[in-house]
């Protein structure tokens, strides 16, 4: 596909000497990486099962896509996921457990972006494409051998911030990497209802070059979007892969697919499982015996174990870090309700202890509140949080 | 004022000339003297925005920049508010400190979802690991004439937003130096520009914000006493502070009521301190602003005066605002907008109580 700059074509590249040099090994570890991304997520949906996570976003199926790309990224290039990227933060050495912590509800984050390469989860869908130009931007004014990559899906490529990421990325030649999982399915919507053409063709109109991968193909997908990377890097601007996977999972543990995409669909897709196409690529070069899979087995077990064992011993957060963060230098509002929450009387102002509180000592009578400044100071007794 | 020297121009007087009356400079020039300071002390400082760059932007309150600092660091961008904000949050987690100009007040809400969803809440969801120095500039407010769009005042809608600072300068010394301020701050700042007055001229002490010794700056998230008053308070910010002005020197020669005026400044964090103080002794407060009532600035200014100071009162809060309409056509916009009939009429109301 050219690109329309006509300076870049993707038509004669050469995808399998972007991955020549891999050795027996790196294919075993791929297989590792996508066997142990896909245990981390059962794990997780059994965790979500048993009341341990709120909610959860299966990534099954997606591996390829997740683990080709991500392991295609050095430490010098900057990610940006969405919220299914498991696989990819696995990839930048991201501690799963960070990440069920978001959907256990113990933070909204959880992770240093600056130190794994990897930006936080964006939940509200393409806002991050937006984040990652204006990153790739400051890549190149500073002169940084890397490149970014920003993941969505086939649903948020009819977001504005979409469009409008693709058409800034264009005009001043970022060094970015869009990749655009199509698992074909948001929620209960198909990729036709976002695209009467094929999501790569877009990039065309806005004047840069894109690719159509088989997400499934975990080679493939490493090939392609390490040239795309290449290509980045190397200042030749932006370039829009689009990997064409499969959500085989519900949207989140929420939805029930069942409502509408068929079974038959399902199972065609279960015949393309990027797992068993890599493991069958991998028995039929006699690179994975059954030794080498059952430790391979044990190791996802233990992952899974560990996994578990740390979710359900998270501790809830203190109360009063809710008022955290919210801006670098505290003001206003949050100064004083963070001191009226911290000092009410009683131990530690959670709100069962002022429902306690009332039903010891009855209804609130002002006979000695200051009138002028009770109510903002806490000179006076008050009930936590309720004044404002 | 504290210095002598003076701004002509923009340019510094000559010693030689000797003794000169310090020339004012329009507001506009101001916040061009104060973004340029911005830009010279810190080359992470960047201007982006719909021509700011070759044209100076629409008001003219970027003009020269581009020139001076070069294209990379005033950068004329798409027309897409969205990305404005977007990549600004992305150059300001590479280090920068973007500055971005939406064109109009009414242009903004394309960008709502980058400015409330991500600007404001990446600090918070990143535990603190993420700091988003990104100053959004919004010239806003009504009294020009405008088409639709041209004239609104979105403060409200950023105020309610947590992790927002909102500030909104009213005069040409304010816009030199809060400009700078909020270019320093480690937080996202919404910086609101009253447009109808931009072309209203004050002497500037032109020293920059790094030059001025810290006593002779007010704090960006400081509210003042514009005018000092005993009989009631009037509270404005952005263009209503010129307005309540004119009323509390009408009040005072038709009415002999000593009206005292207090800037807000900052819109969130509020700083009621100057009212506070203010409405014990006066026991009267008018809130005066350009936007419609319902859920408004005044409203919490009401409500937390009512909840700290309500033995101090001696006639409910009383608000002089926009009304609960779109903004109308230019040939209504006199009557839309607070005018000092309309504050004097509050204050009649008050002391009848």
């Amino acid at each position: 596909m050219a690109g329309a700059t006509g300076e870049l074509t993707v038509a004669d590249i050469d995808l399998p000497a972007q991955i020549a040099d891999l050795t027996d090994d790196d294919l075993v570890g791929l297989y590792r990486d996508m066997m142990l991304v896909r245990r981390l997520d059962e794990e997780a949906t059994s965790l979500q099962r048993q009341g341990e996570l709120g909610l959860w976003a299966s990534l099954r199926g997606q591996e390829a896509a997740q683990v080709g790309s991500g392991r295609a990224l050095g430490p010098q290039d900057m990610a940006f996921p969405s919220y299914r990227e498991h696989g990819v933060a696995w990839c930048r050495g991201v501690d799963p457990a960070a990440i069920l912590a978001i959907f256990r509800g113990n933070s909204l984050g959880g992770w240093d972006p600056a130190e794994h390469g990897f930006a936080l989860y964006s939940i509200v869908v393409g806002a991050q494409t937006l984040h990652a130009t204006g990153y790739a931007m400051g890549m190149a004014r500073d002169g940084s051998p890397g490149a970014a990559i920003v993941y969505f899906g086939d649903g948020a490529s009819s977001e504005g911030d979409v469009n409008e990421a693709f058409g800034w990325a264009s005009v001043f030649r970022t060094p970015l990497v869009f990749f655009c999982q199509n698992n074909q399915w948001a929620i209960s919507e198909p990729a036709s209802r976002q695209s009467r053409t094929e999501i790569f063709h877009r990039a065309t109109g806005f004047g840069f070059p894109s690719l159509r991968v088989d997400g499934n193909d975990v080679l493939a997908c490493l090939a392609v979007t390490r040239w795309a990377l290449a290509t980045a890097r190397a200042g030749r601007g932006p370039v829009l892969v689009e990997a064409v996977t499969y959500r085989m999972g519900a949207h989140t543990t929420a939805d029930d697919p069942t409502r509408y995409r068929s079974t038959s669909e399902l199972d065609s897709w279960r015949r393309r499982d990027p797992i068993d196409r890599l493991r069958a690529h991998l028995v039929a070069g006699g690179l994975l015996d059954e030794d080498r899979e059952r430790r391979l087995a044990i190791e996802a077990d233990a992952l899974a174990h560990d996994l578990r064992t740390r979710c359900r011993s998270m501790p809830d957060p203190e109360p009063a870090s809710l008022f955290d963060h919210v801006q670098v230098t505290d003001t206003g509002l949050v100064s004083v309700q963070r001191s009226a929450f911290t000092t009410a009387p009683g131990d530690g102002g959670a709100p069962e202890d002022a429902a306690a509180r009332r039903k010891r000592d009855g209804p609130y009578v002002p006979g000695d509140l200051d009138r002028e400044s009770g109510l903002v100071t806490g000179e006076t007794r008050r009930v936590s949080g309720e004044a404002w | 004022m504290t210095s002598g020297a003076v701004i002509t121009g923009g340019q510094r007087a000559n010693a030689d000339d000797g003794p000169t009356a310090p020339t004012p400079i329009t507001m506009a020039k101001a916040l061009n003297l104060g973004l340029r300071a911005a830009m010279a002390a810190d080359p992470k400082v960047l201007v982006m925005g719909e021509d700011v760059g070759i044209l100076g932007g629409v008001f003219r309150v970027t003009d020269g920049l581009q020139q001076e600092f070069g294209e990379p660091r005033v950068i004329d961008t798409p027309l897409a508010e969205s990305a404005i904000v977007g990549t600004a949050i992305g150059l300001a987690m590479r280090g920068y400190r973007p500055v971005c100009e939406i064109q109009f007040d009414g242009f903004v809400y394309p960008a709502f979802d980058q400015i409330v969803s991500q600007l404001a809440k990446l600090h918070y969801r990143s535990a603190g690991r993420i700091r988003l120095p990104v100053t959004i500039r919004i010239p806003f407010g009504g009294g020009i004439g405008a088409v639709e769009h041209h004239s609104e005042s979105p403060e409200a809608y950023f105020c309610h937003t947590a992790g927002l600072k909102v500030v909104a300068c009213s005069n040409p010394a304010d816009a030199h130096l809060m400009i700078q301020q909020a270019i320093r701050s480690d937080d996202p700042v919404i910086f609101l520009e009253p447009k109808r007055r931009y072309w209203e001229k004050a002497v500037v002490d032109p020293r920059s914000l790094t030059e001025l010794p810290a006593a002779d700056t007010t704090e960006l998230h400081r509210s003042v006493v514009a005018r000092a008053g005993t009989d009631a308070t009037l509270v404005g910010y952005g263009p209503t502070v010129r307005t309540c002005l004119d009323a509390a020197e009408v009040s005072a020669a038709d009415d002999s009521r000593s009206l005292e005026v207090i800037d807000l400044r900052s819109l969130s964090p509020l700083d009621l301190t100057p009212v506070l103080d203010s409405v014990r002794r006066t026991g009267r407060l008018v809130v005066v602003h350009e936007a419609p009532s319902n859920v408004s600035l005044s409203a919490e200014v009401a409500a937390r005066v009512t909840e700290e100071a309500f033995y101090s009162l001696e006639a409910p809060v009383l608000r002089v605002t926009g009304y609960d309409t779109p903004y109308p056509p230019a040939r209504l916009e006199d009557h839309y907008l607070p005018d000092v009939d309309r504050i004097l009429d509050a204050v009649d109301r008050s002391f009848g109580f």
